[in-house]
């Protein structure tokens, strides 16, 4: 059902935003613990870089099938391609 | 463009300068009486911004009216640009065109019609002078001299000469008759050379000529039995009057020879030498001679008489011969001429000749009664003397006395003396008297001349006459004969001519009537190959019908199988889209029908011959088949979570899909009233192709119903909402297909049940 479609990338983007999220947040907690001597600058960091990462995933999955796949032919790949068809 | 934005600039500035003139009228005028810097600046400003303009207005002007494309460019631009340039520079050069062909064809044309209405006047002309038709043609030729000549002046011209010629009476050509027969003038030339009166009676045509001739044949023919006849009688007459002729020649000589005895008789006895005794023998054989002349004379006068009586009668039957006009008796006609001339000539001759000894007798009877008369005188004398003496002297010899002698002898002597002085003085007077005898000779020989010449000129002239005659029979003959042959080569050729003619009138009557013949025969043919033919039609109908019948009764006969055949497919048919139908309801909330696959089996088992039901079962999608189809009011259903999806990524394209697109759309999905339902117009504007209308156009079909139109609007979808109903779409496209299909096969199984159902 292509109306599911949707609602299923919205749930992967969710999800996907959750996982993130949650990601970066520990992470940056992590490394704001570890390194960075508790300041708050890296969770923020690494939780923005967690959204960041699942927004322009979901904004990749949403546009996935309105992108262009393009190849690069020589022209010889070409006449090969069509001589061989 | 630019100078359009100076002009907006400007514009804008004046605009500025106006709302700063209008917001304060009362500081403009107090400005204006107190202070003009800022009323100079201003009026600065307008002059400067006024030269601007008119400037670049000017400019413009001045460019469009070099530059036709930047003046287009302009007034499509600047919205009343071009009634100022209009007004300003005139109106536009107008495109160019191609002229110059145009004037060069109405000129031809123009010729033409000329020459038409032209030729239509010396036509009317001519009409009107068509006994002179030497002048129309002449005037037909000098109206169209100076336009140019046309094939119509030309027929016109030629069907002018033929009607006019048409119209003059021609004359007659002179018939040849050959009915003026060669033999015409011949026959006029000879009638010309025949004197008879019978050839004249012939008429001029050569045909009633030959009647004529015919009917003088039948004529002759006629003659030919009284030609003997008259033959007969000019013989006989002929033979008869030859008879008296020669009596009364012989009559005349033996008159002759009588006359010529006589005479010499008389002269011996007047020679008065011979003795007395003999004397009375003499006078004796003298009276006897005398006697027998005379009998002789009237014997001759008597044959004579009637010779010329026969003569005469000889005479009247050749007349009466000639008028008769028989041509044939004509040489007997001048045998018998030339005999009576002949006659007659011998008669004359003889006549003549008896004259001529009569006149010598005469002569001689004279002398013989002068010597008688002194004789007697001398007797007289004698007896004067001698009165004694006897008057018959002659026996005195012995009687006489010596005194009578001597008296006598006296008387004698002075008988001697007178006889002497008689003598001399005749003697003297004898040349009067040969004189007058010579004269009365002369007269008499004069008269017998006269007559020898009258009688030998009637014999010559009859002579003459008798040879004319003969010539005349004799050229009469000729011409007869030539005539005959000419009549013959005459009638030959009218033979011939008339030969010709029947021949070629009998060829004439005998095609005629051939003609005749074959067309009734044809007639009759026709006549009976029809009443044939109709029999044979009317046989071939009644057969036809019989047979169409039969016909008909035997295709009744199989349609009724046919049709119970139908029937019963029909049936089978019927029952198998039922059962079809059946099998679509049974369809759920969420899940598809059964596969119709079973019951489209059936039906194609069961109408394995019926091409349309084949057509149509095959016809249906195989999704249907294989998976079966959703019903109606779970596509509704499914439609109303379509829209509201649809809705909300309404914005989201190709070009617009970012995540912040999809916020956009959200918001307006949210954001955006409108009613749910909109009843979709007859035609659809582009405007319409909103998805919002289109979905709610959608809607209100679906709510009615109406599956196809809602899954045409939502067909019409772009973008994301297009990608999102794909699936229904699809879902609704199966399910509309079999529809359609399963309702055509019911309809078919109605209509052929309709079809194949006898009324009971």
């Amino acid at each position: 059902m292509s109306e599911k479609e949707l609602g299923q990338k919205w749930d992967r983007c969710l999800a996907d935003c959750a996982v993130k999220f949650g990601t970066g947040l520990g992470l940056g907690i992590v490394f704001s613990v570890v390194f960075f001597k508790r300041r708050t600058w890296p969770i923020v960091f690494g939780t923005g870089l967690g959204l960041g990462m699942a927004y322009s995933n979901c904004q990749n999955d949403l546009r996935s099938r309105y992108v262009l796949h393009s190849k690069y032919f020589s022209f010889e790949q070409k006449l090969e391609a069509f001589a061989s068809s | 463009m630019l100078r359009v934005c100076w002009k907006g600039a400007h514009a804008a500035a004046r605009q500025c300068v106006c709302g700063k003139v209008k917001a304060h009228p009362l500081q403009h005028c107090r400005k204006y009486s107190t202070a003009g810097d800022s009323g100079s600046s201003a009026g600065k400003i307008v002059a400067a911004s006024l030269l601007s303009v008119g400037g670049g207005l000017g400019g413009a002007i001045l460019y469009a009216k070099w530059d036709p494309k930047f003046r287009a460019n302009v007034e499509k631009s600047v919205p009343y640009s071009d009634q100022l340039f209009e007004m300003a520079l005139g109106p536009p050069p107008p495109p160019l065109v191609l002229l110059q062909k145009k004037p060069i064809e109405p000129l031809q044309i123009f010729s033409l019609s000329e020459a038409s209405k032209e030729s239509k006047q010396p036509k009317d002309k001519a009409k009107k002078s068509d006994p002179a038709p030497v002048e129309a043609p002449a005037a037909v030729e000098e109206a169209p001299a100076p336009t140019a000549q046309t094939l119509e002046e030309a027929s016109v011209e030629a069907a002018h000469i033929i009607s006019a010629i048409g119209e003059v009476p021609s004359v007659p050509a002179p018939g040849t008759s050959d009915e003026s027969p060669p033999g015409h003038t011949a026959a006029g030339e000879e009638c010309k050379d025949h004197h008879e009166p019978e050839l004249k009676e012939r008429p001029a045509e050569e045909v009633t000529a030959r009647l004529a001739q015919q009917d003088k044949a039948e004529q002759d023919a006629l003659a030919l039995t009284l030609f003997p006849t008259l033959t007969a009688g000019l013989e006989e007459s002929l033979g008869s009057t030859a008879k008296t002729t020669l009596q009364a020649i012989g009559a005349q000589e033996a008159a002759l020879t009588a006359i010529a005895a006589h005479t010499n008789k008389l002269k011996e006895a007047m020679d008065s030498e011979t003795p007395p005794d003999e004397k009375s023998s003499q006078w004796k054989a003298l009276n006897e001679a005398l006697s027998d002349r005379t009998r002789a004379m009237e014997e001759a006068e008597e044959a004579l008489l009637k010779a010329k009586g026969e003569l005469e009668n000889l005479r009247g039957v050749i007349n009466s011969a000639k008028q008769s006009k028989i041509n044939t008796a004509r040489p007997q006609i001048l045998a018998a001429e030339e005999n009576l001339h002949s006659m007659i000539v011998d008669l004359d001759k003889v006549v003549t000749k008896v004259q001529t000894a009569q006149t010598e007798a005469k002569i001689v009877s004279q002398y013989s009664e002068l010597v008688n008369e002194a004789k007697a005188q001398f007797q007289q004398e004698l007896a004067n003397i001698t009165p004694e003496t006897q008057a018959n002297w002659k026996g005195l010899s012995g009687k006489l006395s010596a005194d009578d002698l001597t008296s006598l002898i006296a008387h004698a002597h002075r008988r001697i003396d007178q006889l002497n002085r008689e003598l001399a003085e005749q003697r003297v007077r004898e040349q009067i008297h040969i004189e007058v005898a010579l004269e009365q000779q002369k007269l008499e020989d004069q008269k017998a001349l006269e007559r020898a010449v009258v009688s030998t000129l009637e014999h010559s002239r009859e002579d003459m006459r008798l040879e004319q005659e003969k010539k005349a029979q004799e050229v009469r003959e000729v011409m007869e004969a030539e005539m005959r042959t000419q009549l013959r080569r005459q009638a030959a050729a009218h033979t011939d001519h008339l030969r010709d003619v029947l021949k070629v009138q009998e060829q004439e009557l005998r095609e005629e009537a051939q003609e005749i013949l074959n067309s009734k025969m044809m007639e009759q043919e026709t006549h009976y190959r029809r009443l044939t033919q109709e029999q044979l039609d009317t046989f071939t109908l009644d057969m036809n019908a019989a047979y169409a019948r039969l016909k008909g009764i035997e295709e009744a006969i199989d349609s009724h199988v046919i049709a119970e055949e139908e029937a019963r497919k029909a049936h089978q048919l019927w029952l198998s889209v039922e059962a079809l139908n059946y099998t679509l309801r049974s369809a759920g909330a969420d899940f598809p029908t059964e596969p119709l696959e079973g019951a489209v089996g059936v039906i194609k088992e069961n109408c394995a011959e019926n091409e349309f039901a084949q057509a149509l079962a095959t016809a249906i999608p195989e999704e249907s088949l294989s998976r079966g189809i959703y019903s109606e009011a779970s596509l509704r259903a499914r439609f109303y979570d379509i829209r509201r999806l649809a809705r909300r990524v309404a914005l989201i394209d190709e070009t617009r899909n970012s995540l912040y697109q999809y916020f956009l759309s959200y918001l307006q999905s949210v954001l955006l009233f409108e009613r749910e339902q909109v009843a979709p117009p007859a035609k659809l504007a582009p405007e319409d192709l909103d998805t919002f209308k289109l979905l709610a156009y959608a809607n209100y079909s679906i709510e009615r119903g109406d599956l196809e139109l809602a899954a045409k609007f939502v067909n019409q979808l772009r973008g994301e909402s297009q990608r999102v109903a794909q699936d229904w779409l699809k879902e609704a496209r199966l399910t509309l297909e079999t529809k359609q299909v399963i309702s055509l096969l019911s309809a078919y199984a109605n209509a052929v049940g309709l079809g194949t159902t006898q009324a009971p």
